[in-house]
């Protein structure tokens, strides 16, 4: 008998089988069904199947020029993300100054807030409709990314290499280039792919701030389904989009599997306060970035929601509570927080159950392709989802056209993904010793998981439930899709507010938007403080 | 390595599940239930995120008939038509408001409506009854027009353009902003009043001198009127906008502080006209309470309540309209019209002359 792995028992067998069974039925129900409808209505409207649009795709001009746009613009938008984080990375995981987490945990929050909310905020900025505005706020949202994957390599890399080779005589940019960027290539691969994943499928962004003229395979998915009906085209580019995505994520583990360093140094003793010059440069240079960059757009929204045309004051949020109040439509602000709230908490608790699961279940069979399963809705697009909810769930016992649980689901759809990528590394880093010290010892495999992985995964959890939570607060794309009108979330009332005519309404907006945001904030940071610096991949 | 074909497979079985699943003939629908009068029922109204009326109207109504009115607002005018049309085996509602002509010929053509006649139709002009069958009902009508902000022409000693000729002179160069027609209402309805005026062979030459005239295009109605143009309140730099006959109105009505009058003006030979309708879905378990909710919608108390909270005109002819509304919305004689049929059958080919005339 193999000591190491004691024989599972039948109930053993039974907690995994579950555990691999809870994540898939769901992905299978709430997103691979409803997604299979809607693509099979389009691609085989007849009950035969067509290809002839999906030869469109790629032979009609205007068709692959926005094949062509996504992609082009995806990898600009990755590299400038990289050439921009990068050194953010290396000053926030290797040098120490006062307040450093505190400036972590914020450049976090970019990446959860609303496409609508950073579209007013850039457009407020007096930054045009054009290319550039793309680039901007595709730098704005995955500037967190970069920072955190590859950060969290730079901050556990062993530093005695870089000191060996620079006692040896080699120059600063050799030790980088031939010791510091190979041990750091993995987290840059799957930071990059991750972020040209996130811009590939980019909805918002290219809405609000690309103007008529720009249109990728995602917004276009958008267009033709709910402009011209043409639900084959539709389905061709949502097939073509998925596919691409599919070998993206498989990309991302990849490199993710490679990503974990072979010797972890303690962070404690490589990180270093900003003693050279060029340290000091190096803060200081990225400190005017980050405020610059991610700062400077939100605190303009903070501005214009206390600068009504009535006068520095709170106006704007008293209007918030007093606009079309009496019209069918009218929906207290309180209530609406109340709603992002509640369906917040309901979207965390499903994506960390079955986000944990999943991660459980894979770390336990050592195979991941259950997280590529729950990272799968991340690749398709809002308003497939939305429509084959619409066509799919539309019978007895699973009748949830209108019904409220439609929105946690969505949410919890795009929360999993990072519930796993936050507990399954911890889960794989509990030292296999302590298990096996532990069944020497005479404990259960259910008395094992029980005061060895579960203590340390329920920290991980914590972490993935904080960021869960604020991901859900934030999310817009697939929630306007399937929210009911009467209970809004506050990312649906910041965008019916911009869309009200009056001065009043653009700083009601603003308002509703600072309040998000403090929200958000106040969720990440909570899930920095009980990270407490341990682990994770994001 | 090994992830892969799990992963395929998985998908792909997932898939095969759910399109064998697809492929079962829903079952056919219980009884259609035709209540009396539709007392204790809730009938809900499929709508456009612009509908408003206001609560003590829609309180009325359920005070005097018992009926529960649930508003379902799911997207702009084409969107809740196409969303109608693909729940038409199991519709989201009992009603549908919002359609209007240039959407009109879909929906009929999918056959989402049900024929009900209102008794209120009477007092409804000929003109705006569009569908000789019967299927939807007149609401309201408004006309999508060019508006100007008459304190930038005053400023500049510009007069304003009378004729959509006027916007290819070079005086006016640089000045207008429309909607892009296959993102937006209004931008639709402004194409078609360029196609209904120059014709077939005529409107693409005018689009191609718009552009050449530095047109600008934006995605929808908010962006245009906002953040474009002069008169928005966002420091735009355009003082001409495609936007609404009633928005001079609303400029009154919305302003902080209160102003008199309207400081934006009315192109009157630019407007096309838009007839919104309502029509019943087939399919409903609620009929008779739809029916009362269609009559409602032409009730004397709603259609007095939709200038001020839609910024349209009541289609029932002798409505009394509000001071505000009256005072500031320039009188479109004879605004451009076009049959829903027309329309319906080039609308897409127009959309795609269009998007390749003036953006590519």
């Amino acid at each position: 008998m193999d000591r190491h792995r004691p024989a599972l028992s039948a109930r053993d067998r039974l907690g995994t089988g579950i555990a691999i069974a809870v994540p898939v039925v769901f992905v299978a129900l709430f997103f691979a069904y409803p997604v299979a409808a809607i693509l099979g209505r389009g691609l085989a409207p007849e009950g035969q199947v067509d290809l002839e649009p999906l030869r469109r795709v790629f032979t009609d001009p205007t068709l692959r020029g926005v094949v062509w746009f996504t992609v082009w613009q995806a990898a600009l938008s990755t590299v400038l993300t990289l050439a921009i984080g990068l050194p953010g990375a290396y000053v926030l995981a290797r040098l120490r100054f006062p307040g450093r987490s505190l400036v972590r945990a914020m450049v976090t929050i970019p990446f959860v807030l609303p496409t609508v909310l950073v579209a007013s905020a850039f457009l407020a900025l007096g930054v045009p409709r054009s290319l550039g505005a793309i680039l901007l706020a595709h730098v704005f949202f995955n500037y967190a990314v970069v920072v955190r994957v590859v950060g969290e390599l730079w901050r556990h890399l062993d530093p005695h290499e870089e000191d060996a080779a620079r006692m040896l005589g080699a120059s600063r940019w050799r030790v980088w280039w031939e010791v510091t960027f190979p041990a750091l290539r993995p987290g840059i691969l799957a930071a990059a792919t991750i972020t040209f994943l996130f811009c590939f499928t980019s909805f918002g962004v290219i809405l609000f701030l690309g103007g008529p003229t720009r249109s990728t395979i995602e917004t276009e998915i958008y267009r033709q389904t709910t402009r011209f009906l043409d639900l084959p085209l539709a389905a061709a580019l949502s097939v073509v989009q998925l596919s691409a995505v599919v070998v993206l994520l498989w990309l991302v583990a990849r490199f993710e599997r490679a990503a974990v360093p072979r010797r972890l140094g303690a962070a404690r003793e490589i990180e270093h306060r900003a003693r050279s010059l060029g340290d000091r440069l190096l803060l200081f240079g990225n400190l005017a970035v980050m405020a610059a960059l991610l700062a400077l757009p939100l605190g303009v929204l903070v501005a214009r929601s206390l600068s009504p045309p009535s006068g520095f004051g709170l106006a704007s949020y008293r209007a918030l509570s007093e606009l079309r109040r009496g019209s069918t439509l009218y929906v207290a602000p309180l209530d609406a927080i109340g709603n992002s709230l509640r369906f917040a908490i309901a979207a965390t608790a499903i994506a960390v159950v079955v986000g944990g699961l999943a991660a459980w279940a894979g770390v336990r069979g050592r195979s991941r392709w259950l997280d590529g399963l729950l990272a799968l809705p991340l690749g398709v697009s809002a308003v497939t989802l939305g429509f084959g909810f619409l066509i799919a769930l539309d019978e007895p016992p699973l009748d949830l056209r209108g019904s409220q649980w439609l929105v946690p689901l969505a949410q919890a759809l795009v929360a999993m993904p990072f519930v796993v990528l936050l507990v399954a590394p911890v889960l794989r880093a509990v030292d296999p010793r302590v298990r096996e010290a532990a069944t020497m010892l005479g404990a259960s495999p259910a008395r094992v998981r029980r005061t060895v992985d579960l203590p340390i995964a329920a920290r991980a959890l914590l972490v993935a439930a904080a960021f869960a939570f604020a991901i859900s607060l934030g999310e817009f794309g697939a929630t306007s899709f399937v929210v009911r009108p009467d209970h809004p979330t506050l990312p649906i009332v910041i965008y019916r507010l911009l869309g009200q005519p009056g001065d009043a309404a653009f700083g009601a907006a603003m308002a509703a938007s600072c309040i998000l945001m403090v929200l958000v904030a106040a969720a990440v940071l909570a899930g920095d403080r009980a990270r407490a610096g341990r682990h994770g991949e994001f | 390595m090994r992830r892969i074909p799990a992963l395929a497979a998985s998908l792909v079985a997932s898939m095969v599940v759910a399109a064998a699943s697809t492929v079962v003939v829903a079952p056919a629908r219980a009884g259609v239930q035709v209540g009396k009068d539709g007392k204790g029922e809730t009938v809900t109204l499929v709508t456009h995120d612009s509908f408003a009326l206001s609560e003590d109207v829609v309180a009325a109504f359920t005070k005097r008939t018992g009926i529960e009115v649930e508003i379902l607002p799911l997207g702009d005018a084409g969107q809740i038509v196409n969303q109608a049309i693909l729940t038409k085996d199991n519709p989201l509602g009992d009603v549908l408001f919002g359609v209007d002509n240039t959407f009109l010929t879909r929906a009929l053509e999918a056959g989402i409506f049900e024929r009900y006649r209102s008794p209120a139709l009477a007092d409804v002009p000929a003109a705006l009854r569009l569908d000789r069958r019967g299927r939807v009902t007149p609401i309201d009508y408004g006309d999508v027009c060019i508006n100007y902000d008459e304190e930038w022409f005053a400023d500049e000693g510009l007069t304003v353009p009378e004729t959509l000729r006027d916007l290819t002179k070079p005086k006016y160069r640089d000045l207008l902003v429309v909607e892009d027609p296959s993102t937006s209402s209004p931008g639709l309805a402004f194409l078609l009043a360029t196609v209904a005026e120059f014709g077939e062979r005529g409107w693409t030459d005018y689009w191609a001198k718009l552009r050449d005239n530095g047109v600008t295009v934006v995605d929808g109605w908010e962006q245009a009127y906002y953040d474009e143009f002069t008169g928005g309140g966002a420091g735009g730099d355009k003082p001409l906008v495609v936007s609404y006959a009633s928005s001079p109105a609303a400029a009154v009505v919305f302003a902080d502080p209160p102003i008199d009058e309207s400081p934006i003006g009315t192109m009157t030979g630019s407007c096309f006209r838009q007839v919104e309708f309502a029509g019943i879905l087939a399919g409903t378990e609620h009929r008779a309470a739809a029916r009362r909710l269609v009559d409602f919608l032409l009730s004397p108390e709603v259609q007095a309540d939709v200038p001020l909270q839609m910024f349209v005109y009541p289609a029932v002819a002798g409505t009394p309209l509000p001071d505000e509304f009256t005072d500031n919305v320039g009188t479109v004689d004879d605004p451009y019209t076009m049959a829903p049929g027309r329309i319906g059958a080039q609308r897409d080919e127009w959309i795609r002359e269009w998007t390749g005339t003036v953006l590519r």
